[in-house]
């Protein structure tokens, strides 16, 4: 039970939801966007989120679309992770949706909720980054246009008012081979000891990983140590893990340790076999 | 429209329209049990974790203790109460599909769910679906069986109309 009273608005359309934020704003309510409501719900009765308004994007025509336009994919924020992996138009994205949570939450969690939640795993951000997929933001000034490695960093960076509103993709990055790996401490439901999800591009891999560190992140210098071929591939899998951001996570999911142990065997598996491919 | 702290939600469960006074930060499986007095659904681990909770909205399984019984305005919305000699009751009962029986009407709304949607779901379908809830009674080879039982028979029934 969310242990606080907070008021409720659909708006039905991008200009109707920031007017809304901002009259909100102006009556100084604190004011969230809300999506699935999964993370808003479940860590509102913990006392981990607090909020005095929602408005529900649900109802906007634009972050429920999933379309092809020109050369690109184009995903509303509000698409549930299910639908995106039934209609199965970005597999990669599909893989990586499909170990999010389990199969009923994912009917509620939506891509844009998974990518800006609180929860720091944010594995759906893993395909948009390594695709260097753009994405949409509403704001007062208007809609913008973005490339998602500008506005997450380790996280979204939205501003105050400010919401998701969908993701493009190039179609030449559906079809290209990749992997998505994700290894639990137990069972097949839960949160990532480590997920590692890769593509390969102009013969050239590129990895990013959530469940590593507090953050979900690709690195340019890690891709550049996979990709050496000069060195056998263990070394270059060693090099890579010396770059890796920090902290690296040492939690009731895993040691650092094991964690490191675990990702080496698993960038081992991934690299042989899209280089192989 | 802005919502006061308690509003006016009229709720389609089961095939019945219901007006309630709810907080909009109400969930749906409070409003069920607390308000419309249905308390098949289950409260478990309240975090979306269990699957005791599962209810339909417009026919997909959705834990009912992580949305807002306000977004279900204009849904159709079916308990475990709104179930009536449905393939897979029957096969839980033939099967024994159940201990104590807490987690029974979770599971049963998600397996009924998935043979509507996929009748002739394979292995690795049930699984995943099946994932979503948790049985601490361990039934879940029994749970399985029923399951299976009502696809099987579904399979019959579409090789009958075959010939």
């Amino acid at each position: 039970m969310v242990p606080f009273d907070f008021t409720y608005h659909q708006p039905s359309s991008i200009q109707e939801a920031i007017q809304l934020f901002q009259t909100l704003q102006q009556q100084g309510k604190k004011t969230m966007y809300y999506a699935g409501g999964t993370e808003i719900i479940t860590l509102s009765r913990l006392n981990l989120v607090f909020t005095e308004a929602v408005i529900d994007i649900k109802g906007i025509p634009e972050c429920r679309t999933l379309r092809f336009d020109k050369n690109y994919l184009v995903l509303g924020a509000a698409l549930s992770l299910t639908t995106i992996e039934e209609a199965n138009v970005f597999p990669l994205l599909s893989k990586a949706a499909s170990e999010v949570a389990d199969r009923t939450a994912r009917n509620q969690i939506t891509l844009g909720g998974n990518i800006c939640g609180q929860i720091f795993y944010r594995e759906a951000v893993l395909p948009l980054l390594l695709t260097d997929s753009d994405v949409i933001i509403a704001g007062k000034d208007g809609l913008k246009q973005l490339p998602i490695q500008q506005i997450f960093q380790k996280q979204m960076r939205l501003h105050p008012g400010e919401f998701l509103v969908q993701i493009m993709t190039e179609q030449t990055y559906l079809s290209l081979p990749y992997r998505s790996i994700k290894k639990r401490k137990q069972w097949e439901v839960g949160y990532p000891l480590v997920t590692v999800a890769a593509l390969k591009t102009n013969e050239q891999i590129r990895v990013a990983f959530s469940g590593v560190c507090p953050f979900p992140f690709r690195s340019q210098t890690v891709e550049e140590r996979l990709n050496d071929r000069q060195l056998p591939l263990e070394s270059r899998i060693n090099e890579a893990l010396h770059h890796l951001p920090r902290p690296i996570l040492d939690d009731i999911e895993g040691s650092a340790e094991y964690r490191l142990f675990v990702l080496k065997h698993t960038l081992f598996d991934i690299i042989t076999e899209l280089e192989g491919e | 429209m802005e919502q006061t702290t308690k509003c006016e939600m009229l709720l389609t469960v089961n095939g019945e329209q219901h007006s309630v006074i709810a907080r909009p930060a109400d969930t749906l499986l409070f409003v069920l049990r607390t308000i419309l007095g249905l308390t098949g659904a289950k409260p478990g681990c309240l975090n979306g974790d269990c699957g005791a909770c599962t209810v339909l909205v417009n026919d997909v399984p959705i834990k009912s203790c992580m949305i807002l019984a306000i977004e279900t305005v204009e849904k159709k919305i079916t308990t475990i109460e709104g179930l009536k000699h449905t393939p897979i009751q029957q096969a839980f009962v033939e099967h024994f599909a159940f201990q104590c029986g807490y987690c029974t009407p979770g599971f049963i709304m998600n397996a009924h769910a998935l043979t509507k949607k996929h009748p002739l779901a394979s292995d690795e379908i049930i699984q995943e679906w099946l994932q979503s809830n948790i049985c601490r009674c361990t039934s879940y080879k029994e749970i399985e069986e029923a399951v299976k039982t009502v696809l099987a028979n579904n399979s019959a029934s579409l090789n009958d109309n075959h010939f």
